[in-house]
């Protein structure tokens, strides 16, 4: 089916194609737009809004344990700080970041669709995740909380004095929004997708999303209805998880580990979506084991809901419990591990270039293989009894989510800028901010598995002497990270003005999102597409390179 | 009456006069996203039910918490759940497979293009709906007069054990069964004023004529919303109106 495009002929090529950014102008062609591309950009100001937050807390946090006195900060300030800068990072940046601005901005345009399937509920979810962000925000300013991101009975229902049933209901809030992103994307992926784009065909970033959507569909409501039960608990103190009363913790912890387990999954499968993407196309090979990918995607989906217990080992579950949590544990890393060994092997013999994209892909690639490697350590009974709630546990899964995740996240803003915003950045800092953001991440992390195993417990404000020179190399390393996040920002902003126009494949790129005009057309396409090829097609398509790809038909 | 709206775009048409129409206003005919009718009413229907796939895991947390709690504390349940009047329960069961019959009947006279009657099920759907809520209501005041709402005044002394006449319910216990039973229900009657709002809309838009053989998709998915909001209600009766009585 043909769509109008009020583009005339250009007469000079100088004169700018109508695009999604362009066509209308003004506040309130923003604010209620139902383009999906328009609504990723509405989550990226946020999300990165939300994400400068929770870095400054993680700065104040890193500043105060510069020294082994508790000297910049109270104690309870302390425990604000680190709760806050775990609620905002979790869940209004990391479960956002990718799904919300990627995924919103290339799920259509990468099977073929106008649109997700309901572009007004797109909008919704947005202005969910702005209203639970406003009162998060709130919250923090009148206060904030001291719970943990966890959220831990019968501390956060009895005994804290912070405002827990404020963040307890804008983080509800706020999981309305990812519920809805991931139905819309799920029946986008089965009812959108154009013809010839079998699911044998899809990316795999689209399978990620897939995955990822699942899990957002399916887990979030949990966490929803257990944020209902604390906060009930808190205001009328029913006894449900007060064991004075004859409630259970324990329900309390299953409940949330039953969401906020898999939420992992939630942050690092769109990730490995991206990484995918990437590392096809610069080695310029087809993903090796491309169904095995996929399927992997939805394997780590599924044993991802089976695992939570493995946050517990220590709380008091039965001894066969633990067990059987630990074996599945150890299951989840079989899918990781086939990623990572079909990545490597599509590297094998690859053209390889080592543009800032590729960059973080191998970033990627290492810190999640040491996140996902340390990740074992603490299935395994014995090990975590010794390790659990140290500085061990929180570089693991900081080498998951900001090593992984975040790495991704970043790739993928790199590969498609272009896309999204018709200009390219500049590749040398890009590969300057890439470097820096590796070096600054391993300096910050790695010191506290050591710290960790040597017996630093997390959610300190004070430590023995002992431990300073390493925390002290993890503050610098949070230093050139910081630095590392604020080099992207600020160049990604100068190339909107200042950067060079991106033509419409500037990596040469298979993938449909890359035979539509940089930056697209409202509706995306101005034909719709008829796919006959699979995906990652890279060995075909550098041998026809002048060949106009098998395109709109 | 409403050919204009509901006529199908055949496929290969331009379509300018749809372009600007980016998802605004409501369009009973194909959205500008959709390439064919079939496809915008698979999308609505897969939508809905993925969305109630996210109700079963929102009610199923709960379900969880109750049953825990049932197991550890069945005597404290039982005697608990003897204090609510059964009868209203069932009435209110009763109400609700009526009303699931006349949303069916709605949407079958949608698909025969009997309008009077799509629209009389549809009031009868409402009244239902709200003759629910009322006789949930009845029982609500009967808790608060019995003092059995959580909280500070809430007191359940005395009360004996069902088959144990000699053991009397710890009130502790007795009032995890009452918050569970009011954040239940409580839940599951804010879904019914939801659904209410809804059939409210669909019953606009049926008086406006929107509704043909063709079209009449919001109906369907309103329906699957409505019956699924029945259905945890089934689950819901035996479970809190009926532990451990006996004739």
């Amino acid at each position: 089916m043909s769509m109008a495009t009020a583009t005339t002929q250009p007469a000079g090529q100088t004169i700018e194609r109508e695009n999604y950014l362009n066509k209308h102008y003004g506040v309130g062609s923003w604010l209620f737009t139902t383009d999906h591309k328009r609504i990723a950009l509405l989550y990226l100001l946020s999300i990165t809004f939300f994400f400068f937050i929770g870095g400054f807390f993680a700065l104040l946090i890193r500043l105060e344990l510069l020294t082994p006195a508790g000297d910049l900060v109270q104690a309870d300030t302390y425990n604000k700080l680190f709760t806050m800068h775990g609620q905002v990072m979790v869940f209004f940046f990391l479960i956002p970041s990718i799904p919300a601005v990627l995924g919103n901005f290339l799920v259509p345009m990468m099977i073929g669709a106008k649109d997700l399937a309901f572009p007004r509920i797109n909008l919704l979810s947005w202005y969910l995740y702005i209203i639970g962000g406003v009162m998060m925000l709130h919250c923090m300013l009148t206060g904030g909380v001291d719970t943990g991101w966890t959220f831990y009975v019968p501390f956060s229902t009895a005994f804290s004095n912070t405002k827990v049933i404020e963040a307890g209901l804008a983080i509800f809030v706020a999981g309305f929004s990812s519920i809805l992103t991931g139905l819309n994307f799920i029946v986008t992926i089965h009812r959108m997708r154009a013809p010839g784009m079998t699911w044998s065909r899809l990316p795999l970033f689209i399978w990620a999303h897939y995955a990822t959507s699942i899990i957002q569909i399916l887990g979030t409501p949990v966490i929803a209805i257990t944020l209902v039960l604390v906060v009930a608990e808190r205001a009328l103190h029913l006894g449900i998880f007060d064991p004075k009363l004859g409630g259970d913790p324990l329900l309390f912890q299953h409940l949330f580990w039953f969401y906020s387990h898999p939420a992992v999954y939630i942050m690092i499968l769109p990730s490995m979506g991206i990484v995918s993407e990437i590392i096809a196309c610069f080695s310029r090979k087809r993903i090796f084991g491309y169904g095995f990918v996929a399927i992997s995607s939805i394997s780590i989906a599924v044993f991802g809901f089976l695992v939570w217990a493995h946050h517990m080992f220590v709380a008091g579950i039965s001894v066969y419990a633990a067990l059987v949590f630990s074996i599945l544990s150890y299951a989840v890393a079989v899918p990781s591990a086939v990623k990572v060994f079909n990545w490597t092997a599509t590297l094998y013999k690859g053209s390889i270039r080592y543009d800032a994209p590729m960059l973080y892909a191998f970033g990627f690639l290492g810190l999640f293989t040491i996140g996902g490697l340390t990740g074992l350590f603490l299935a395994s009974l014995g090990i975590d009894m010794h390790v659990h709630d140290t500085y061990f546990v929180i570089a693991h899964f900081h080498y998951i989510m900001v090593g992984g995740a975040l790495m991704g996240y970043l790739g993928g803003m790199h590969f498609w800028w272009p896309k999204i915003s018709g200009k390219l950045y500049p590749e040398g800092w890009a590969r300057l901010a890439a470097l820096i953001v590796f070096i600054g991440f391993n300096l910050t992390f790695f010191p506290q598995f050591i710290l960790g195993y040597l017996g630093m417990p997390r959610r300190y404000y004070q430590y023995p002497p002992e431990f300073q020179v390493l925390n002290v190399l993890s503050t610098a390393g949070a230093t050139v990270l910081g630095i590392g996040y604020l080099l992207p920002m600020m160049y990604f902003l100068w190339s909107m003005r200042y950067g060079k126009p991106a033509p419409d494949n500037p990596w040469n790129a298979a993938g449909l999102e890359w035979k539509t005009s940089s930056p697209p057309t409202t509706f995306n396409f101005e034909e719709e597409p008829v796919v006959t090829w699979e995906a990652y097609n890279y060995e075909e398509l550098d041998a026809h390179p002048d060949e106009e790809a098998p395109s709109v038909g | 009456m409403s050919d204009s709206q509901t006529a199908a775009v055949p496929d290969g048409v331009p379509s300018d006069a749809r372009s600007d129409a980016h998802g605004e206003a409501y369009n009973p005919a194909l959205l500008h996203h959709f390439a064919t009718e079939e496809q915008q009413r698979d999308s609505a229907s897969l939508g809905m039910w993925i969305f109630l796939a996210t109700e079963v895991m929102f009610f199923g947390g709960l379900f969880c918490a109750y049953l825990i709690y049932r197991g550890w504390y069945f005597g404290d349940f039982g005697a608990a759940s003897k204090s609510i009047d059964a009868t209203l329960g069932a009435s209110n069961t009763a109400v609700l497979i009526c009303s699931s019959l006349t949303v069916v009947l709605a949407i079958w006279a949608a698909q025969t293009a009997r309008r009077t009657l799509m629209i009389g099920m549809l009031i009868l759907t409402m009244l239902f709906g709200l003759t629910f809520l009322g006789i949930k209501g009845i029982e609500y005041k009967q808790k608060f007069e019995e003092h059995h709402v959580p909280g500070k005044s809430f007191s359940f002394d005395h009360v004996p054990i069902p088959g144990h006449p000699d053991q009397f319910a710890n009130p502790d216990h007795a009032q995890i069964f009452f918050s569970l039973y009011f954040i239940m229900t409580g839940l599951h009657a804010l879904h019914m004023i939801i659904g209410l709002g809804l059939f409210a809309w669909l019953l606009w838009m049926a008086w406006k004529g929107r509704f043909t053989p063709e079209y009449h998709t919001p109906l369907e998915i309103g329906g699957l919303y409505w019956h699924f909001v029945d259905i945890v209600w089934i689950y819901l009766f035996p479970l809190l109106y009926l532990i451990d009585r006996h004739p």
